[in-house]
């Protein structure tokens, strides 16, 4: 079997009285894309900045590549790289002068860091910027030059840490294709995010962190069966028939409806867990009543599980942003 | 501020990532100096960027000289041109030794901000980023300690050492100051606040630079602030410089100062150095 890149047993963050990782077990296979999933302050800051060799194990292990990270911790330097939340680039430099001063510190001569910096700042569409200062960058460029930074070295494990959180719809597709790029060259990526879609979009596996601990692990498949929950949302032409449609969805999912301030809107949990259908078909049972009792619906959608229903599901309460303390 | 719209939408395209992802030869690892010379040139870029920031080793030297020339002068030594014979050395001690406080604050601004998350993960000689980082502001001494010699010899200042004996004490300035900054760069590592490292800053160069004998001869002084004047290591400097510069060595300040600075650098570079690896 080959090494994981990331392997790590019973590992422990305390910052004063709070535990802010309380021991993580977690084993990730080379190649592939992780996600850790989770609220603000539930601890995938602090396990990926343990496994980036920037802050010190209370307890426990973790290995990168089968290197400690704190006994063998250049080892593991020379095999990583990290985009943090915050811009890990000087803000006061241009794009060019990042890189070059990246790729001049990671050992490469003069031209060839000149070389090494336009084809970055030209595969990542950046060279019409490359002479001003990264400050004046937008949201979405100064992510890329991040990311452009974060793979001069062609790490084999990259962690991206909520790599779009902030960033426009637009940026945020540009930021996934990167993603699924640069694994497809065997490059390994942890990726931390609050967003079930995004861990969902690009992972091959995720684990569900609170608190410090994982909650659940596995495929994004895996995890939404285990919730089973989706939600409807359905639109109807006429207001006045909403309290019929109310009854209906009452009756047919169980589950508490909501009515949404747009007059012809209501949202309701369809549930699959201790039932015998799946969402979708209690979903398709809705649909079908609905339209026997002659109410006229304009739109009908079934949504994926949310993060907060993950964790309602889960925990039994939502997933609630507590400020991460990291140091 | 304005930002920089893009011109047309961006599409990673899988042959131009694939060209800079393809695993070469990686190259080997720079060595200490390597390392610390290209942070060094971060460090000039960012002049380059900001000059503005000269200002503080420009006209606040040029304002110091100026004051106490004109405040004293007359008066402690009956000219000005006579004081200045005494007093220029260790102004330029005052000047620089007080701007080496800007070490600390700004690498405490500069670590609250993501980059040096990178460089922390990079598998390059620890320390570099702080030396480099110091070298820069090497430069900043040297400009200092001209600005004020320029403006002394404007003023009258004649130095019997001639130019030998000002690029020599200019050159012992600057070994002692790069050995003094590391006490900031550890306040700016320990300390929250850029305010904060300021304030500490002050407290701590205030009476290191006035109760010394840059301003005043020490045998007038009352017996308990003779002796603290006598440790006083700023004293110890301007004798050093004071002599090199008048052309007549006194080997022990010399010494003495050197020592010093290997004995800051030694203790104050391994206290930063690990707020830096816990940091």
């Amino acid at each position: 079997m080959t090494t994981p890149a990331i392997e790590t047993a019973g590992l422990v963050k305390t910052f004063g009285d709070n535990r802010a990782v309380d021991g993580v077990d977690l084993s990730v296979p080379a190649g592939t894309v992780y996600g850790l999933l989770g609220p603000n302050g539930a601890g995938k800051t602090t396990v990926v900045r343990m496994l980036a060799t920037l802050l010190r194990p209370d307890g426990g292990s973790a290995r990168v590549f089968g290197h400690d990270v704190i006994h063998q911790a250049d080892a593991v330097r020379s095999r990583v790289s990290l985009t943090g939340q915050y811009a890990s680039v000087d803000e006061d430099l241009t794009g060019t002068e990042n890189l070059v001063l990246l790729a001049r510190l990671l050992g490469h001569s003069k031209s060839q860091a000149r070389e090494r910096a336009a084809r970055l700042l030209e595969a990542f569409g950046l060279t019409d910027a490359a002479d001003r200062q990264v400050k004046k960058y937008s949201g979405g460029m100064r992510r890329r030059i991040d990311i452009g930074a974060s793979i001069l070295n062609t790490p084999d494990l990259l962690f991206l840490d909520e790599p779009t959180t902030g960033l426009d719809p637009r940026s945020r597709n540009q930021v996934w294709d990167i993603v699924r790029l640069v694994v497809a060259h065997g490059t390994t990526v942890l990726l931390t995010t609050q967003y079930l879609d995004e861990a969902d979009r690009l992972a091959g596996r995720i684990a569900v962190i609170d608190h410090g601990t994982v909650i659940a692990e596995g495929t994004p498949g895996e995890l939404k069966a285990s919730i089973g929950a989706g939600t409807v949302h359905v639109r109807l032409r006429d207001p006045d028939q909403r309290p019929a449609a109310e009854r209906v969805l009452a009756e047919e999912l169980g589950t508490a409806v909501q009515l949404d301030p747009d007059p012809v809107a209501l949202t309701a949990r369809a549930e699959a867990a201790g039932s015998e259908r799946g969402a979708a078909e209690h979903a398709a049972r809705v649909l079908g009543r609905l339209a026997e009792a002659g109410i006229v619906v304009d739109d009908f959608s079934l949504g994926q599980p949310s993060l907060d229903e993950v964790f309602l599901a889960l925990t039994d309460r939502p997933a609630v942003a507590v400020e991460e303390a990291v140091a | 501020m304005s930002t920089v719209t893009e011109p047309a939408a961006y599409t990673p395209s899988a042959e131009s990532l694939s060209a800079v992802l393809a695993r070469g030869d990686k190259p080997g690892r720079p060595g200490a100096l390597a390392a610390s010379i290209a942070f060094g040139w971060r460090a000039m870029l960012k002049i380059k960027h900001v000059p503005e920031q000269l200002f503080d080793v420009t006209a606040f030297p040029i304002i110091m000289t100026l004051m106490f020339t004109y405040l004293f002068g007359g008066a402690l030594a009956g000219s000005t041109r006579e004081y200045l014979q005494f007093f220029l050395p260790g102004i330029m001690v005052t000047s620089v030794v007080m701007i080496t406080m800007y070490t600390g604050v700004g690498l405490n601004t500069d670590i609250e901000k993501g980059v040096f998350d990178r460089f922390r993960t990079l598998p390059v000689w620890r320390p570099a980023a702080l030396v480099g980082m110091i070298f820069g502001d090497v430069l900043r001494y040297i400009l200092a300690a001209a600005t004020i010699m320029v403006v002394g010899l404007i003023l009258g200042f004649r130095p019997a050492g001639g130019l030998m004996g000002v690029l020599a004490g200019i050159a012992l300035l600057v070994v002692f100051s790069f050995a003094f900054s590391w006490i900031w760069t550890m306040f700016g590592l320990f300390l929250r606040s850029e305010k904060s490292v300021m304030g500490v800053s002050m407290l701590v160069l205030f009476p290191l630079t006035f109760l010394s004998n840059v301003f005043v001869e020490p045998s007038t002084m009352p017996g308990w602030l003779q002796a603290f004047v006598e440790v006083n290591p700023i004293s110890h400097l301007v004798t050093a410089i004071r002599s090199i510069m008048a052309g007549s060595w006194d080997m022990g300040a010399v010494m003495w100062t050197l020592i010093a600075s290997a004995a800051l650098v030694a203790v104050f570079g391994t206290l930063t150095m690990r707020l830096y690896n816990r940091k």
